[in-house]
C-alpha cells in the first residue's frame, strides 16, 4: 500500500495536494513529534527580533493607522460633510467599508465553527489567524457606523439605555438589529478565539525565559494546566461555541443585508440579499485569509503547517462561493426583468450601463470571472497566482458593496434628484486607514501570539491517536517503512 | 496486587509536621497518548478518586478511561439561551410596545412606537434581536460556565511550580495522584505508578 506520509520523505516538503485513495493526506509536513510543533510555532513569538519584512510592514501599517486617526478626528471635529456624501447618496464609502469588513470577518468564523462541525481537520492549521482576522475585521467594521452617525458623542443612543429624554431605540429598524448582530458577533468571536488561545498561551508561559513573558502569558493563560477534567468541559464548550457561532455567522450578514433589503429602494429591496450577502462574505473572507496566509507562512517559515493543501482547499472555497455570487448577480437581473417593476428594471440596467458602469464591470470581472480560474489545479496551487487572485477578489468585493449602495442611491425614483457621488480625500483616507488598523493588529498578533493553534494541530497528527503506538511505531522515532 | 504486600505504608502525608513542605501528590510522566490512556484505566481500576491526567491536548478516549461523567454545561447553555430569548422579547415589547413604567434600577417608561401603521406588538420585527441575544447569553454562559466549573482562572497551582510538569503544554502526558486520596500511600502509590510504565515519578510539593 502506498501512502503519502510526511515522515517517509525525510527533510523534503512533499506534495500533499494529491488525493491517494484509502489514505489521509498529512496536514503537518516534515514533523512527527509534538515537540517539533511547539518549538516551531513558539519560536515566532520567542524570537528577540522579528524578520525585517515584519518591521517594514508594521511601519507602513502604523502610518496608515495614523492616517485613520487624522481622518476620524477631522470628521468628528468638523462633521460628516467632510465626506463626499450628498442628498440622494447619504451612504457611500462609510457603509461600503462597513459591509466589506464585516464580510471579511465571516471566513474566520466559517473556518473555526462550520468546518469544525463538519470535522474538517485541515482547519487546525489556519483557524487561529483566521479567527484573529475576524476580530480585527469586525473592529474595523465597527468604526464606520460609529462615526457616520455624525454626533459621535451620543452614539450610546444606539443601545437601549434609560435616558433623560425617555426615548428608546426603535426595534423595528434593521439598523438596530445590526447593532445587536454585530456586537454579538464580535463578542462571540472574541470568546471563541480566546478560548482556543488558552492552551497555547499556557505553552508560551511554560516556555518563557523572561519574567515579563512569564507573567504576561501566565495571566492570560488563566492557570491552564491541561487537566483532562478541564479538557472534557473545554472540548464540550468548544463544540457548543461552534454550534452557536454557525447560525450566528449566517445571521450577521443576513441582518447586514436587511439594512438594504428591508428598505423600499429599487436595487436594495430584494429577497435574495441574505443568502447572497452571506456567500459574498465568505468569498471575500477566504480571499483575505489567502492574502494574509501567503506572506505570513513565508515570513515566519510555517510552510509545513500551512501547507499547499490548506491553500488549495481555501481556493476551492473561493471558487464555490464566487460561483454562488455570480449566480446571485444573474438572478438579480432575471428577477428585475421578471418582476415587471419599472423602477426595479431601471435600477439594474442602470447599475450595469449607467454612470457607475465601470464599477459594475470591475465587480463582475473580479468576482465572477477571476475565481473561475481556480478550476485549474495548477492555478490553485501556484503561490504567486493565488496571492494575486485573492487581491483581485478583495478589490472586487469592495466594489460589489460600492455598486449596490451607491448606484442604487444615486439614481432613485425621481430623476431631478439624481446625483453623482465623488469621494473626498477624507473618504479615501478613512478607507486606507482602516487597512492600517487591520494590518497593525494583525502584525502584532503574528509577532506576540501563537499564530497556529498548537494544541489543535497536535490533535490531528498521527501520533495523537492513542492506538498509534500499537502498530509498532514509537512516536518519537520517524517511521521509515510502510505502516502496514 | 503485589505492591500492596511488599511496600510498607509510610506516614500519611496529611499528618506530617507543619514545618515540612506539604506533599501535593505524585506526578508520573508518560511519553505518548497511548501510554497515558492505558495507565489511566489502571489508576481508575485501582480505586483512586483524587487524581487527574494532564495532557497537551485532549486525548481521544481518556474521558472514558478516567470515568469522567458528562458535564452539565450543555444544559446550562440551553437555559441561558432561553433566558436571552425571553430577555430580548421583554426588552423590545416593553420599550417599543408598552407605555408601562417599571423599576429596573431606575424608573423607566416604555414608548409605544407607531410605525407605518404596524401593530404595536410586532413580533416578526423582534425576531432578529431575540435570536442575537439567545446566542449572546448562551455563548457567555458557555465560556464563563466552563471556566468556573474548571476552577479557572487561578494564579497558581502546585503542579505549575514543578519543573518537570512544564512539558505538559508541549509533548508529555502526566498522571497526578493527590496526597489527599484515601488510597494514597507515598511508597505504594509510587511503585504503582512506576509499574504503569511511567518514565519518571516524582513528588509535587504544595
Amino acid at each position: 500500500m502506498s501512502s503519502i506520509r510526511a515522515d517517509q520523505v525525510g527533510g523534503r516538503i512533499v506534495d500533499n495536494t494529491t488525493e491517494v485513495p484509502g489514505t489521509r493526506a498529512p496536514l503537518v509536513l516534515n514533523m512527527t513529534t509534538f515537540g517539533q510543533v511547539t518549538a516551531q510555532v513558539s519560536k515566532v513569538s520567542e524570537a528577540g527580533r522579528a524578520p525585517l519584512a515584519w518591521y517594514v510592514a508594521f511601519a507602513g501599517s502604523l502610518g496608515l493607522l495614523g492616517l485613520l486617526g487624522v481622518c476620524v478626528l477631522y470628521l468628528i471635529f468638523t462633521g460628516v460633510g467632510v465626506w463626499g456624501l450628498n442628498t440622494p447618496v447619504a451612504w457611500a464609502y462609510d457603509i461600503t467599508n462597513f459591509v466589506f469588513w464585516v464580510g471579511i470577518g465571516h471566513a474566520g468564523t466559517l473556518i473555526s465553527a462550520i468546518l469544525f462541525l463538519f470535522r474538517q481537520k485541515w482547519r487546525t492549521g489556519i483557524n487561529r489567524f483566521a479567527e484573529a482576522m475576524t476580530i480585527f475585521a469586525v473592529m474595523c467594521a465597527g468604526i464606520f457606523p460609529g462615526i457616520h452617525v455624525g454626533r459621535v458623542w451620543v452614539v450610546y443612543w444606539l443601545f437601549p439605555l434609560p435616558n433623560q429624554m425617555e426615548m428608546w431605540p426603535q426595534f423595528r429598524s434593521p439598523l438596530l438589529w445590526d447593532v445587536f448582530a454585530v456586537s454579538t458577533y464580535f463578542t462571540v468571536s472574541l470568546l471563541f478565539w480566546y478560548t482556543g488561545l488558552i492552551p497555547d498561551l499556557a505553552t508560551l508561559r511554560d516556555r518563557a525565559k523572561g519574567r515579563l513573558q512569564q507573567v504576561a502569558y501566565g495571566l492570560f493563560a488563566l492557570g491552564w494546566r491541561g487537566s483532562n477534567r478541564h479538557w472534557h468541559r473545554y472540548e464540550r464548550a468548544y463544540l457548543l461555541l461552534a454550534a452557536l457561532s454557525t447560525p450566528l455567522v449566517l445571521s450577521v450578514h443576513s441582518v447586514v443585508s436587511f439594512d438594504f433589503a428591508v428598505s423600499q429602494l429599487p436595487g436594495w429591496h430584494t429577497t435574495i440579499f441574505p443568502p447572497y450577502f452571506v456567500a459574498g462574505a465568505i468569498f471575500s473572507g477566504f480571499a483575505m485569509v489567502v492574502t494574509l496566509a501567503v506572506p505570513a507562512r513565508e515570513m515566519f517559515g510555517l510552510k509545513n503547517l500551512i501547507t499547499l493543501r490548506h491553500l488549495d482547499n481555501m481556493n476551492k472555497v473561493i471558487l464555490v462561493t464566487g460561483s454562488m455570487v455570480g449566480y446571485a448577480y444573474a438572478m438579480e437581473f432575471f428577477i428585475a426583468w421578471y418582476s415587471g417593476a419599472l423602477y426595479e428594471k431601471f435600477a439594474f440596467v442602470n447599475r450595469a450601463f449607467g454612470q457607475y458602469w465601470w464599477a459594475y464591470l470591475l465587480m463582475v470581472s473580479c468576482n465572477v470571472i477571476t475565481p473561475q480560474l481556480f478550476w485549474f489545479k495548477a492555478i490553485r496551487t501556484s503561490i504567486p497566482l493565488m496571492f494575486f487572485l485573492s487581491l483581485v477578489v478583495n478589490v472586487g468585493m469592495w466594489f460589489e458593496r460600492f455598486v449596490i449602495i451607491v448606484s442604487s442611491l444615486a439614481n432613485d425614483f425621481l430623476p431631478s434628484s439624481w446625483e453623482f457621488f465623488t469621494p473626498t480625500w477624507v473618504d479615501i483616507g478613512t478607507m486606507a486607514g482602516a487597512f492600517g488598523l487591520f494590518f497593525t493588529l494583525f502584525l502584532l498578533f503574528c509577532r506576540f501570539l501563537p499564530m497556529i493553534a498548537m494544541a489543535e494541530v497536535k490533535m490531528v497528527m498521527p501520533a495523537a491517536d492513542p492506538h498509534h503506538d500499537e502498530d509498532g511505531h514509537h512516536h518519537g522515532t520517524p517511521a521509515t517503512g510502510d505502516p502496514s | 496486587m503485589t505492591t500492596l504486600e511488599t511496600s510498607v505504608p509510610t506516614v500519611d502525608p496529611a499528618d506530617s509536621s507543619d514545618d515540612a513542605v506539604k506533599l501535593h501528590g505524585l506526578l508520573a510522566e508518560f511519553e505518548s497518548p497511548g501510554e497515558v490512556l492505558k495507565a489511566a484505566e489502571q489508576v481508575r481500576k485501582a480505586g483512586y478518586r483524587w487524581w487527574d491526567c494532564c495532557t497537551p491536548f485532549p486525548v481521544h478516549g481518556l474521558d472514558g478511561a478516567m470515568g469522567i461523567k458528562p458535564t452539565i454545561l450543555p444544559i446550562m447553555v440551553f437555559f441561558a439561551g432561553l433566558t436571552g430569548l425571553m430577555a430580548a422579547f421583554i426588552l423590545q415589547a416593553f420599550t417599543n410596545s408598552s407605555g408601562m413604567t417599571v423599576w429596573a434600577m431606575v424608573w423607566v417608561t416604555g414608548y409605544p412606537y407607531l410605525i407605518s401603521g404596524k401593530p404595536l406588538l410586532s413580533i416578526p420585527a423582534f425576531i432578529p434581536v431575540m435570536f442575537e441575544l439567545t446566542i449572546l447569553f448562551a455563548a457567555l454562559t458557555c465560556v464563563f460556565g466552563m471556566f468556573t466549573m474548571n476552577g479557572l482562572p487561578r494564579l497558581h497551582h502546585p503542579l505549575l511550580g514543578n519543573d518537570r510538569f512544564r512539558r505538559v503544554t508541549d509533548d508529555r502526558f502526566y498522571i497526578v495522584i493527590e496526597a489527599r486520596d484515601p488510597k494514597f500511600f507515598r511508597t505504594r502509590t509510587e511503585a504503582f505508578l512506576e509499574s504503569l510504565g511511567a518514565v519518571a515519578v516524582e513528588e509535587v510539593q504544595d
